[in-house]
């Protein structure tokens, strides 16, 4: 038989992928795997069951719980965990939860602040995680361009653009002393067509919300937002119209715009993509908020 | 996005597109030489930005530009805030996109003199570099250190874009006086596959067409040549080595060794050879990111098991029996200084190499180089940015092979053991022979331990001190009693008019050996510098009072023989553990909860001395003195007379 020694482009990515995650199981004692439910998220998840096989991943999933998610991410999350052996951990701020924070009643700074910022730090600093896994790719966004995929975080899991370290080779320094972490970022030499590709090619389930179909959705500020509970103000809720709609990002429902859209494959999601005009990150309305609103997110330890 | 021939469906596209293989580059050049400006491009050209990047472009374009009216490409790149207030780039920055034939990924590292450290990291994990020169300026100081670089770092191939080609008239005489002066100055250099394109990026001259305005250039333009270059075959196939990674043991029915391939094929059969245990074994499953495979090759990520079950942890190299990697402490390797901190000499620092984690000594740096000339001048350490050969030891022994062999395990980086600062990175030459090492006692140090050329006649020391210079050097478990004998004895002593220095555990390790922990190979030094200062006292008539626990017999040996044997009094203080816990409780409550290691009595030996001058236990605490006391006196330490 001929023996074939180059390896496609996706695959290179794949196995950088898999060795990172396997590096920070070696090297850290306490390591999270942080869980968005959305698409990238969902290819990490393979990647890491991939980088265990046959056994079963050595650390857990965290899902931190706005409580504003929709609610087919939610219900993704608990079949996928469930169906594919993981220890889920879901964490949410329990005081913002209870003090009724939410994006309709607070906005979407004070809710993102509160209810995701807060509460990863939170989740983080109660399972005394040393490392966490997110699904973060360089080329989502400027400020990315230059974050390393082993992402050095103080105490205080803040991000100091001056004090992160050079990375060479696949030589990963992951020496930190007690109470600092590392964010690690196993997907950031990916691309958003490279996530699609290999979503289609592993066929990696994703959430229903990706899809084309018709759905209730309403306009609010600048965006189309589906009614996914009541916790939507009636006044809102009435004007809901039916459309055929998806969303490119998965986030808190009322902070997340859907496209109109007729794709319902990925094929057709890709083809779309190649043709649009928006890059994916606009449908997410906390974006808007100031120029360089990601970088400065970063520093406080959103990322 | 990127340009897609209409006549094929979404599907056949994305079977094509799957397909693609990648190539890594490095792009080099200072903000003037436009280099922004040409990653810009290509990024554009190849359709990749979307619409509303580019709106967003010119909004910034008119506040903050420096091109004028045009488009200024350089503004897509520069992502954070503070940089882009600067005007300049400060780190490495990766950059996407992809054309039908390739997906490139490119790492963008900023030209200036103090930015070595990120050309260094760019070039790490790429294929490729493009350097670019100034049409108007030609090959300057600047354009000689990147190639130096891309050279150390074992870059195959180099394209030299000669920009702003516009500014010279797209004169071909001027391209070739620049191609000249590149291939005088690149002889000596270690790079295979050099090209020169002439571009003009701002205008798209050769960048992605065709110059019209260089029909001189019969060379490919830009993104063709790097849409066609072929790197497959830079990977070393032939020399298998397997650095484990991680030991997958989910059940008692597998037992897989993964990790990342880093050079050679390895097949389901083979017979391999597990260093440094030196275990052989056969391969029975490869298994692959995508199941079972019968053979694998770098860079894939997989998980060997092998026909019987034999010790093998991470760090561990598998390799063919007939084809191992070096074995050994001692190696020399060009040293690239990464940290604002300069290399402290006789500190301690980690090594990451291979999968194993370990500490390091820098035994001799050979030389540094100056990145712009290429001379080499003889140095102390190494600042930020600067490269050395250096000689180096292992507290263990590395498996290793010449980075030019093989990169994956030529390649380590020196982690800062206090701030944990990634300090350094290297790339091994070879290994250095036991015969070329300085060895603990070098034989210039023995020479001169014996010799003694004081101008001041010991004789006269001795009668002016009235003692004879001398170590007493009291050993035993912690809680043994040492140092209240050390510290009595002093008291005693100074009273009868002696003049001592007294060293303990604690207050050497406060400051001399402060770097040190208490690992069998740190205790060594630790205590290796203490017999050096005993000696030097010594020397000087002084009488020293050393209180060490000092278990190893080996370890005392050698101090003894660094301090003179005639001048080493060794007292043991030989007390039972039960004594000493209750004595001393503290240590040992956290030597058994695991929070300090190596504890004597507890998870280290104490071997005891084999012929101690006196031997003193718990009972007779109270003639501890007096018998050390008598003893000096009937030796004529103390007093001489």
């Amino acid at each position: 038989m001929e023996e074939n020694y180059s390896l496609s482009h996706l695959r290179q990515l794949e196995a950088e992928s898999i060795h990172i995650i396997r590096e920070v199981a070696a090297s850290f004692e306490n390591p999270v795997m942080l869980y968005s439910i959305g698409k990238d998220s969902s290819v990490m998840v393979r990647l890491a069951e991939k980088a265990f096989a046959p056994g079963k991943v050595p650390f857990p999933l965290m899902h931190i719980d706005s409580k504003w998610k929709f609610r087919e991410m939610t219900e993704f999350r608990d079949r996928y965990a469930k169906e594919n052996g993981w220890d889920l951990i879901v964490h949410y701020n329990k005081e913002g939860y209870e003090a009724g924070v939410g994006p309709f009643t607070h906005g979407s700074k004070v809710h993102t602040d509160i209810m995701k910022t807060q509460a990863l730090l939170n989740g983080l600093t109660k399972h005394k995680f040393d490392a966490a896994f997110g699904g973060a790719r360089r080329d989502e966004e400027k400020s990315r361009a230059k974050e390393r995929i082993f992402s050095f975080r103080d105490q205080y899991h803040q991000w100091d653009p001056k004090n992160q370290r050079p990375e060479l080779w696949n030589i990963y320094n992951t020496k930190v002393h007690k109470g600092e972490s590392i964010r690690v970022f196993p997907l950031s030499n990916w691309t958003e067509l490279d996530i699609w590709q290999y979503i289609r090619l592993e066929n990696i389930p994703i959430v229903p919300l990706y899809f084309a179909k018709e759905r209730p959705v309403v306009e609010y500020g600048g965006a189309l937002i589906l009614v996914d509970d009541d916790r939507m103000p009636d006044e809102l809720a009435k004007t809901a119209k039916m459309k055929k709609v998806r969303f490119r990002t998965l986030g808190c429902y009322p902070l997340t715009g859907a496209v109109e859209s007729n794709a319902d494959t990925v094929e057709k999601i890709v083809e779309e993509m190649m043709t649009t005009t928006q890059s994916e990150r606009t449908t997410r309305v906390i974006d808007f908020d100031q120029e360089a609103s990601m970088e400065q997110k970063k520093r406080e330890g959103y990322f | 996005m990127e340009t897609r021939d209409k006549n094929l469906s979404i599907t056949e596209f994305l079977d094509k597109d799957e397909r693609k293989d990648l190539l890594r580059l490095l792009t080099a050049g200072s903000v003037d030489d436009g280099k922004s400006t040409l990653i810009g491009r290509l990024l554009f050209d190849s359709k990749r930005l979307y619409e509303d990047q580019l709106s967003a472009l010119e909004r910034d374009s008119k506040r903050e530009g420096h091109a004028g009216e045009d488009i200024d490409y350089a503004l897509l790149l520069d992502g954070l805030k503070a940089e882009r207030e600067q005007g300049i780039t400060i780190d490495v920055a990766y950059r996407y996109f992809s054309t039908s034939e390739r997906k490139f990924i490119i790492a963008d590292t900023p030209g200036h003199e103090q930015y070595t450290r990120n050309m260094v990291t760019g070039a790490s994990t790429s294929n490729l570099a493009i350097l670019l020169v100034d049409a108007r300026h030609g090959v300057i100081t600047q354009t000689k250190r990147h190639t130096f670089i891309a050279s150390l770092l074992g870059i195959q191939h180099v394209v030299v874009a000669i920009n702003k080609m516009d500014l010279v008239d797209y004169s071909e005489q001027r391209y070739n006086e620049i191609v000249k002066d590149y291939k005088q100055f690149l002889t000596g250099m270690n790079i295979p596959d050099v090209n020169f394109i002439p571009i003009s990026a701002l205008k798209g001259d050769n960048v992605v067409d065709h110059s019209e305005n260089m029909d001189w250039y019969h060379g490919q333009p830009m993104l063709e040549f790097l849409e066609t270059v072929h790197v497959d075959a830079d990977r070393n196939f032939d020399d298998f080595r397997f650095p484990v990674q991680y030991v997958n043991r989910p059940s008692l029915d597998y037992r897989g060794y993964a990790g990342t391939l880093a050079s050679g094929i390895v097949r389901k059969g083979d017979t391999i050879k597990v260093q440094p245990s030196g275990k052989t074994s056969q391969v029975t499953s490869i298994l692959g990111a995508n199941g079972e495979q019968d053979y694998a090759f770098p860079p894939q990520a997989i998980s060997l098991t092998l026909s019987n079950e034999i010790d093998i942890s991470r760090g561990d190299m598998i390799v063919h029996p007939d084809n191992m990697a070096r074995q050994e402490r001692h190696f020399e390797a060009m040293l690239v200084w990464m940290d604002e901190q300069e290399m402290k000499p006789h500190r301690q620092y980690y090594i990451k190499h291979a999968n194993n984690t370990t500490k390091i000594r820098f035994d001799n740096l050979r030389y540094k180089v100056d990145v712009n000339t290429m001379d080499k001048h003889e140095a102390d350490i190494l600042h930020l940015n600067e490269i050395g050969r250096m000689v180096l030891t292992a507290n263990k022994p590395l498996m290793f092979d010449p980075y030019k062999k093989i990169s994956d395990t030529g390649a380590f980086v020196i982690i800062d053991p206090v701030t944990h600062n990634t300090a350094a990175v290297g790339m091994i030459i070879d290994k250095v022979s036991d015969k070329d090492m300085a060895s603990r006692i070098t034989d210039v140090e023995r020479e001169k331990i014996y010799r003694g050329e004081a101008l001041v006649d010991p004789r006269e020391r001795e009668l002016f001190y009235n003692q004879k210079g001398s170590t007493i050097w009291i050993t035993g478990l912690h809680g043994s009693g040492k140092n209240e004998l050390a510290y009595g004895l002093e008291k005693q002593l100074f009273d009868m008019g002696a003049t001592t220095v007294l060293m303990d555990g604690s207050t050497v390790r406060s400051g001399l050996s402060r770097e040190l922990d208490h690992s069998p190979a740190d205790r060594a030094e630790h205590l290796r510098r203490v017999a050096h200062v005993c000696y030097m006292l010594n020397e000087q008539g002084i009488i020293t009072i050393c209180s060490f626990i000092s278990p190893d017999e080996d370890i005392r040996n050698q101090v003894a023989e660094i301090v003179g044997e005639d001048r080493f009094h060794m007292i043991h203080m030989d007390a039972d553990l039960d004594y000493c816990k209750s004595n001393k409780p503290e240590m040992f409550e956290k030597a058994i909860n695991g929070k300090i290691n190596y504890m004597p009595g507890i998870d280290a030996e104490y071997e005891k001395p084999q012929s101690p001058v006196m031997t003193l236990n718990p009972e007779t605490k109270n003639k501890w003195i007096e018998e050390v006391v008598n003893y000096l006196e009937k030796e004529k330490i103390f007093p001489l007379e």
